[in-house]
């Protein structure tokens, strides 16, 4: 029973990082119909902007900012300059746009800030609380990462659901030539859309560097059980990407800690596999039929 | 009475005998080459023969049939796992260990590909990856059988006799390659103009238009991966001939992705454009990284140079060229002809070649 309660917050909290993986995944999406495979290399980049940051001398929580805001900035730029030229090329092209974009940030990164893996600081004791006499294994930091994750997705559903601004962006991604007739900018709330993604991929980035440490790579695996996390769910569904998240954070942490954790990623697989062939649109697929 | 009047025996058919054709000279001209080149690069032909045997068998699947696999290393392990299990501690005829290989990656492919008719673009693309990622997981676990992180070794195959006793074993890999290659190609060529390539087409091009025309569409996908993963396990099998080593390091992700990126890159639903895409993946490489260690830059530099090169190299091809090298030159050839004045060119660098011509 104690295991079972280990793994379900260890599982609760790495969930809560793939969920913001799939949710960044899943605006890119929603956006611009493009899965974006640089989202976690963007990610570890501002996260070694922000260790640069704690390097000169700055604040945790300065460090903190930056990363987000160069997460906005980094996001901005890559849908501007590199992803609307290829808008109208063939679907496949964009993907491997993103995959060469992931590779120069992981070269680049080595060679700015060096190649050795380095430890990120926490913004609290990653020590596990106590409860009067009862340790649980649940740290202080854990609880911010949740509390973080779920803070930015009340944010985002506040934003999307109840501006004005976000009304529009909303129009822009479902239907950008309708939208343009209203007269709304569609370029710039796409671009707006991926500074924003981006903004909660490097929240995931700095969340989980603590653990994980930094290296040109790290964020790979994350990105992965993101994506993961995101068909699970539903690529078309914000809600479905933070379900498919924690849902992955779950299974990896069980299969992990009951059949060994070489066979995290065969579960995950299998996981995926069973869901996709009963819903093959993910949980939350609302537009269940193809279009003819 | 012209050529195409005449009635053809059903094996040696116009299509055959031109790609039959084209194979031969291929075939003499690569062995020319490969006789005098040195080891090394007789090695690094060997690479470019086999990848392009994967790169080919994906463009069929992504670009023809329009299935998207980002799982295609996976399927390349299989392969390379068959052979080095065949031959722990047996010698066993090269056919053989081939043959097993492609239907045992084959065969895996057929359950895949039955589960993955069911999905569609970025689903499909996230089963596959999660296939890439799961799949190398299995022989850490199962360290007895599969060698766990260490992998297996297989040892280059020894060349036969009448070739003389000092014929390099490199240079016999790479004919072995060359020749697995070339007989993918005239396959893959042939399936292509056949009933069951358009069938590949038509499911890809509108899947409600294809079903309605009386074909079985899960049923053509699940060939396609089938075909596709038999290709996938030749390059592996050989793979694991060229790499000496079958450990799981060797079929992570990245290898999945620079397949995909070598047939885009190359242009996405040609055979021609899959070639060009395994030259680029095989040699980019060796190249930037001669020329990285030539700059005597700082090691964090310099080691990383090569890889930021490709990924620069992915995306201006994308930018520049959204129909790849093959696309690119048969637009160059367009304005050369246009410019010569023969017939205008109708061919704005498409890659598909039964595309409708454009009007005007």
């Amino acid at each position: 029973m104690g295991r079972f309660v280990v793994l379900t917050l260890n599982g609760l909290t790495e969930g809560a990082i793939y969920a913001a993986m799939a949710l960044a995944l899943v605006m890119i999406w929603r956006a611009t119909r493009v899965v974006n495979f640089a989202q976690g290399a963007m990610a570890m980049f501002t996260t070694y902007l922000a260790l640069f940051a704690l390097e000169r001398g700055a604040p945790y929580w300065a460090a903190f900012i930056v990363a987000l805001l160069c997460g906005l900035l980094l996001g901005a730029v890559v849908e501007r300059v590199l992803v609307r030229p290829v808008e109208s090329a063939p679907p496949l092209n964009v993907v491997i746009l993103t995959l060469g974009v992931l590779l120069v940030l992981e070269a680049l990164a080595p060679m700015l800030f060096g190649g050795q893996i380095r430890s990120f600081p926490a913004a609290f004791s990653i020590v596990g609380m106590r409860v009067g006499s009862l340790a649980i294994p649940f740290s202080p930091f854990d609880l911010f990462t949740l509390g973080s994750v779920l803070g930015l997705m009340v944010i985002l559903l506040l934003l999307f659901q109840k501006t004005d601004l976000g009304l529009r962006m909303r129009a822009a991604a479902f239907n950008a030539e309708v939208s343009r007739l209203l007269g709304i900018r569609v370029g710039r709330m796409l671009t707006l859309g991926w500074a924003l993604a981006s903004m909660v991929g490097a929240l995931a980035g700095v969340l989980i560097a603590p653990s994980l440490l930094l290296y040109p790579t790290y964020m790979d695996q994350v990105l992965v059980f993101g994506f993961t996390g995101a068909i699970l769910g539903g690529l078309d569904s914000p809600p479905g990407a933070v379900v498919g998240g924690l849902a992955i954070g779950f299974a990896l942490s069980y299969v992990g800690g009951y059949f060994g954790s070489d066979l995290e990623t065969v579960g995950a697989l299998v996981i995926l596999v069973a869901v996709l062939m009963i819903r093959p649109r993910g949980l939350f697929a609302w537009q269940s039929q193809r279009q003819v | 009475m012209s050529l195409s009047a005449l009635r053809w025996p059903p094996f040696v058919s116009p299509t055959l005998g031109r790609h039959l054709a084209m194979a031969l000279g291929a075939a003499v001209f690569l062995l020319l080459v490969s006789s005098q080149i040195g080891a090394y690069d007789d090695y690094n032909l060997a690479a470019i023969a086999l990848f392009a045997i994967a790169t080919a068998g994906l463009t069929v699947l992504t670009g023809v049939n329009g299935q998207l696999s980002l799982g295609h290393g996976a399927l390349m392990a299989i392969g390379a796992y068959t052979t080095s299990l065949l031959l722990r501690g047996r010698e066993l005829p090269l056919m053989l260990v081939l043959l097993a290989s492609v239907t045992t990656a084959a065969l895996i492919g057929a359950v895949f590909g039955v589960a993955a008719a069911r999905l569609r673009g970025p689903y499909l693309a996230g089963a596959t990856l999660a296939l890439a990622l799961g799949l190398p997981q299995i022989p850490t676990r199962y360290k007895g059988v599969f060698g766990g992180e260490e992998g297996l070794t297989v040892s280059l195959p020894a060349p036969p006799n009448w070739l003389g006793v000092d014929f390099p074993r490199e240079r016999w890999l790479a004919w072995i390659a060359i020749a697995a290659a070339l007989a993918t190609m005239v396959l893959l060529a042939n399936v292509l103009q056949s009933s069951v390539g358009r069938r590949f087409k038509a499911v890809r091009d509108h899947e409600a238009a294809a079903a309605l025309c009386g074909i079985d569409v899960a049923q053509t996908q699940v060939q396609a991966f089938v075909l596709s993963s038999g290709c996938a396990g030749l390059a592996g099998s050989l793979f694991a001939y060229w790499s000496g080593v079958t450990a799981p390091g060797g079929f992570s992700i990245p290898l999945s992705l620079q397949l995909l990126s070598a047939v885009v890159i190359g242009g996405l639903g040609t055979l021609a454009g899959a070639v060009w895409g395994s030259i680029v993946l095989v040699l980019l490489p060796t190249f930037t990284g001669g020329m990285a260690s030539n700059l005597n830059l700082p090691s964090s530099v310099g080691n990383n140079l090569p890889l930021a090169i490709y990924g620069a190299v992915l995306v201006l091809a994308m930018l520049v060229f959204p129909y790849g090298i093959h696309g690119g030159l048969g637009r160059l050839l367009g304005l050369v002809r246009a410019r010569w004045g023969q017939t205008s060119t109708n061919h704005k660098g498409v890659v598909d070649w039964d595309d409708p011509a454009p009007g005007g």
